[in-house]
Order: structure tokens, then sequence, then C-alpha cells
């Protein structure tokens, strides 16, 4: 049998239907992950068609975008944003009662962030295929397995048949040699590769993470970096599982226990490209060169290390996300006056993620004039972090502590910025308006953000730490 | 979806580079929980002014523009979200194609099972077309060409499954749905290796801890 890429074990493994010249792979689903946005038109299509899910149990639903994350009013109702949020969150409450769809709502412990209790539930394995109606779905090729973002029409695909048509995308490596060096985290790493391979550098291909940086970095690094795959166009980014996922999933409420364990550990082992495996297509990055990273522009590929200059625009686009930004060509990012920063998101606002922060901004305050949003990924995360007294932290120095959701990143349940005004955020995507109509974004390491509001303008963590960062031991 | 094997059409110019699915449609537009109506809030933020008004300076408001369902965009269009609301408003709005020299992934894939014909080009003929606003092109899905009006053929290719399902009006959960007897012999015999390895099925794993019933 001739040697396979990570990816390719996965894909070859849940093949129903091989591709053809003529018609694409039909490719089985293992966990089916489901929000409140991008399923409404589905389980409607299902009504009118008369179909039922195939497979209820390998669903899971909650409820993230367009909740509040305010806590509820004197007479319990939730502050949503408007009606047609809290209209959309009802239609899924019923939409998972009808259908036999298992929902972490308000009601449950465990309601989250999509990407975020996927993991923590242990849902999420090695091995698996992953879908849902959101393309940060790639977060959950950290533990190994192929996980990727469908439109709602496939959402559609998969309730009713727990498949999907694909075609068999390619490969490309990327890997990270050397360590990072010491402040510099697994958000500037991938903002770095991003930056470096171009906002549609991965468009067609699959990315396989690895070397010595990514075999270093803990599964809330792991998933920071998968999570941001779609950000450089690739639909699914994964990184060999090894001790640090199996050490990070044991005992958790879905993984297999006991015996069982120990046999899926072994079966697991098996997940990685083999030594004499191909890709389409190889990069080599420099870990050691990283430096805390941000993005002077209008998507992920424009970003650069905080203390290099802003390039100089090449083309009427790259003006416009200048102008947009007022960033000035030739001057670094660092310095830049901020108004808000806003610490959560699927790509940061795990419990290492809060921990980051609240280590910069441990006994100081956030600058006057700065709002700063502080939003767990999950309950788990917001009770784990108040056991820890992060939220006292956060409140102390003058941010604010919400519940669990998607928040500011997407910026649909009332969380958002004001015009013009600038966000030191550390989500995914600094896309025009992405986070308010007019404001600008600037995407950033949990440190950085911590640090830009202490300052008051975008600043380097490294110079408010003085304690060691002890903080990927204790992860792993 | 209705079978598509020709569209022709003046082309609309939107030169921007990496026109994402915010830029397409806003997220806070997306609580919605239908696919129709999205038309009017295609493109909002860069199409109106703060008073309501259309931006003059919005490319596809000028009177020229009016009317083309054929837009020509800058390269990496629709790169973001997963979103298929930004295919429902592009085409509620009246844009029935896109031709640009790269197209982001999950959007094209979105676009095409709705019938709006997300096309790659090559980058001569796509930086031709950015250049020459207006002109009046004639898709051919059949074919797989691009007829230009003075005779010219641009040549593009479909997946071989995405252009029959356009031609044909294929519906795809249909055409899986005829695929139930392999799922189910498929999901047997996994389902057998995995009890085999972890000693009971994920299936049962998750039934035991949460009660849902199948």
């Amino acid at each position: 049998m001739s040697a396979k890429t990570l990816f390719e074990k996965v894909w070859d493994a849940h093949v129903v239907v091989a591709e053809t010249a003529a018609t694409p792979a039909i490719l089985y689903v293992d966990l089916h992950l489901v929000h409140e946005v991008t399923s409404p038109q589905a389980f409607s299509e299902l009504r009118e068609r008369g179909l039922s899910l195939r497979r209820p149990d390998r669903m899971l639903a909650t409820l993230d975008h367009s909740t509040p994350t305010l806590p509820t009013n004197a007479d319990g109702s939730r502050p949503y944003a408007n009606a047609e949020a809290q209209a959309q969150v009802g239609q899924l409450e019923t939409n998972c009662r009808e259908f036999g769809v298992e929902l972490h709502g308000w009601d449950s412990a465990d309601r989250g962030i999509v990407h975020v209790i996927g993991p923590e539930l242990g849902a999420t394995q090695p091995g698996m295929t992953i879908v849902c109606g959101d393309s940060h779905t790639s977060t959950h090729g950290a533990f190994g397995a192929l996980a990727f973002g469908i439109g709602t029409t496939e959402v559609g695909h998969v309730m009713a048949t727990q498949c999907l048509l694909q075609c068999k995308p390619k490969t490309m490596a990327i890997h990270v040699d050397g360590q990072l060096p010491a402040g510099v985290g697994a958000k500037d790493l991938i903002l770095h590769i991003i930056g470096t391979i171009g906002v549609d550098g991965g468009t067609g291909y699959v990315l396989e993470y690895r070397g010595a940086a990514i075999e270093a970095l803990s599964m809330d690094e792991r998933m920071t970096v998968c999570n941001m795959s779609i950000e450089a166009g690739a639909r699914a980014g994964l990184i060999a599982p090894d001790d640090t996922t199996f050490a990070w999933l044991k005992g958790r409420p879905r993984v297999p226990q006991g015996a069982a364990w120990d046999a899926a550990v072994t079966s697991w082992r098996a997940l990685r490209s083999d030594d004499d495996a191909t890709y389409d297509h190889e990069v080599r990055i420099d870990a050691t060169a990283v430096k805390p990273t941000v993005t002077y522009g209008t998507h992920p590929g424009m970003a650069i290390a905080m203390d290099a200059p802003v390039p100089a625009a090449t083309n009427a686009q790259e003006r416009r996300a200048l102008e947009y930004m007022k960033s000035q060509a030739g001057k670094p990012m660092q310095g830049t006056p901020v108004d808000v920063v806003f610490v959560g998101s699927c790509t940061n606002s795990r419990l290492s993620d809060l921990r980051e922060a609240a280590r910069v901004l441990h006994g100081r305050r956030i600058a006057s004039g700065v709002r700063m949003l502080v939003v767990p990924g999950s309950e788990a995360v917001r009770r784990d972090a108040e056991r820890e007294g992060l939220h006292h932290v956060f409140t102390t120095a003058g941010a604010e502590w919400r519940v669990p959701g998607c928040s500011m990143c997407i910026a649909m349940n009332g969380d958002l910025a004001q015009p013009g005004q600038l966000v030191v955020s550390t989500s995914n995507r600094n896309f025009e308006g992405r986070q308010g109509k007019g404001a600008r974004t600037v995407l950033a390491s949990p440190a950085t953000a911590a640090a830009s509001a202490i300052a008051g303008r975008i600043a380097d963590a490294r110079e408010y730490l003085t304690t060691p960062d002890h903080s990927r031991e204790q992860a792993a | 979806m209705k079978p598509i094997t020709r569209l022709h059409s003046r082309t609309a110019v939107l030169a921007d580079e990496n026109i994402d699915t915010d830029r397409i449609i806003p997220a806070r537009f997306l609580t919605t929980t239908t696919r129709e109506g999205l038309g009017k809030l295609c493109f909002h933020d860069w199409r109106y002014q703060a008073d309501g008004s259309d931006n003059p300076a919005f490319p596809l408001n000028r009177p020229e523009a009016r009317g083309c369902s054929i837009l020509v965009a800058g390269r990496n269009f629709g790169c973001g979200s997963s979103r298929e609301h930004a295919p429902w408003a592009l085409l509620d709005y009246g844009i029935r194609a896109v031709l640009c020299s790269e197209i982001a992934d999950i959007f094209r894939g979105n676009a095409l099972k709705n019938g709006l014909l997300a096309i790659a080009i090559e980058e001569l003929e796509h930086r031709w077309l950015l250049r020459h606003p207006g002109i009046e092109l004639a898709i051919d899905v059949r074919e797989q060409f691009i007829a230009l009006p003075d005779g010219g053929r641009i040549p593009f290719r479909l997946e071989p499954f995405a252009r029959h399902c356009l031609l044909n009006g294929v519906d795809q959960l249909g055409y899986l749905l005829q695929h139930t007897d392999q799922i189910d012999a498929f999901v047997r015999e996994r389902e057998s290796q995995e009890a085999a390895i972890h000693g009971r099925t994920l299936q049962q794993n998750r039934l035991r801890s949460n009660g849902v019933s199948a």
C-alpha cells in the first residue's frame, strides 16, 4: 500500500462511494455540529421534504452566535440584540426538540461556542470527520480530525444522509521548524503563517501543520492554529494526534473509558503521515523568527510583526485597506491608539487564553477611555476561570467579564464597536465592518490584546511580563 | 434548482480583491431563518450611505450596472465564512454568475448548489474582463465557454458533476438519497469496526450519556 498523509488516512476511512471522473466522493460524517445561524433553513428543508434526521445521535447543537453575553435581566429575560436574534435562538430550540437533537441551550452547564464545546466534551476525537455550518470548524483539526465548514444546503445533506458530496482536496504541509521564542504564541504563529502564504494561499488544499514547533504546542494552542486555516483559504487544517492530544482528551465525557480508551489510543497512534508520504505542496516556516504579530489591513493575510513597518500599498485594494484602517505605510502598528479590546472567539477564548491575558493584566488597570470585553468560550471555561479568580483580575483591571458566546468576533449579538473605533481583537477576521460598521480590527494574541488595553496603544506584552510563562506546561 | 444551460448579460465589475462574505452580506443580517429577501441587504455597507440612500461610489449603483446579472469580481471573491446567505443574497439581488480568476472554496460550492454560476477563469482573461465593464457575455454551461461580442471565447472548466447538476437541475440531496443502501452498508461496516476497537460504538456511548433516542 502506498504511503499516505494524515489527511488521506482520515479521508479514505470515510469514503462511502469513491470519487470518479464524473462524480464526487460520498463522504461519511462522524460528527455534525449545529448552531442557530446556519441551520434553520436546513431544518425547514427537511420538513418540506418530509425527511427525518439520519443520525441525530451524531449531532450536537449549541447557542452561540446570536446569543447575548450579558447576564439575564432582572425579570429573567435575556437581553437579545433584537427580536430576530431571539426568534432564531427559539427556532433552534424548537428544531432540536422536534427532531431529537441534543442541544446545549441556556440551561446547559456545557453551553458555549461550538468549536470550544465539541473538544471539551470529547465529542471531537482523532480520525473523525466533523462538519458544521461554520467555517471555523477547521479548529477540530487540532485533534487529527478532518473538520471543515459547510453551507446550509450541505447541512441539510448531512442531516438527511450523514454524508456529503466532496471532491478530494490537495494537500499542503506546513513545516514549522525550531521553537517559538518566549512571549510569542500560537496566535502570533498562525498570523505569521497566513501572512506568509497569503489569504488565498491555502485555497483548494487541506493543510497539515507539523514540525518541532507544532509538536511543542498545547491543545489549546493547536486549536488556535487550526482554527485560522480557513483564513488562508484552506477548508481544513490538521495536526497529527500525539501524547499531548491523548492526555488532553482522556477522561472527557464522550471519549471511550477504561480498556476501550487504551484501544482507541492505540488506533489513533496510526493517524500520522507516513514518513515517505508526499504532499502536493510544502511550506517551511522558521518558528524562531516569529515575533508578536498583528494585522494592519482588512484581511488576515495582511499580518506583520507589530514592530515592523506597514508595507506600502501595491494596488488599489491595498490602498483601500490601509485607508480604511488608517494604517500608515512605513510605520509599525505598535503604538497605534486603541479604543476597544476584545478577548474571546473560537480562536482565543479557552482557559489558557484567559490566563495569558490575565497574566499581563494582573495588578494593572486598562487605560482610561479603552473598553475591554473578555468573553469566555464556554460555561466550562467560565467556571474554571472564576475558580482561578481570573474574572477578578479582569474586572479589577476595568474590563467587562461576560457570559460565553461568539460576541464581538462576528458582532451579531449587539456586542460591537462603533464606526472608526480601533479594536485589538483575539478573533479571526479583520474584514471591513466585521466587528461593527466602520470598525477597524487588528487581530492579535490574548497577551498583545491585554498589553494594548493597559497601554491604550498596540503594545508588546513582553514589556509587562516579569514572571516566567508556565502556561504551556500547565496546559499540557 | 432549475436547469441552467446559458446565461446572457452585460457585465458589472467589482475589481476589489478578496471581497469577503461579510462585505457580501454583513453578519448582523444573519439572524434571518429563511433564504428569501436577502437581495436588499446584499453589499449593504458598501452599497448604501449612512442615510440609507444609494452610495454613488459603489460600482453596482451606477446606471450602466443596473440589470447586469454577470459579476466580474477581483481575485478570491467570497473568502471568509461559510454563510450560504452570501449566494442567496447575490441571487436575490439579481446576480446569476460570478467570474473570477480564483473563487473561495466554500463560497463556490454554496453558489453552484444554488444555481449561481461561480466560474474561475484564467488570469489573463480575468484581467481583461475587469478592464471592460458592461461588455455583453454569453456563458455556455454545456460547452464551458464564455462568448465575447467579437466572437472570441473564454474557456472555463466546472467539475463534471457540478456542471451536470446545473444543466439538468439535479437535486443533490436526491442524488445522495439514492445511495442510501451504500450508506447503510458503510455504516454497518464502520460501526462493527468501531465496536471491535472501542468495545462499544460511539453511538452507544452517546446514547448512554444523554438519553437521546435515535
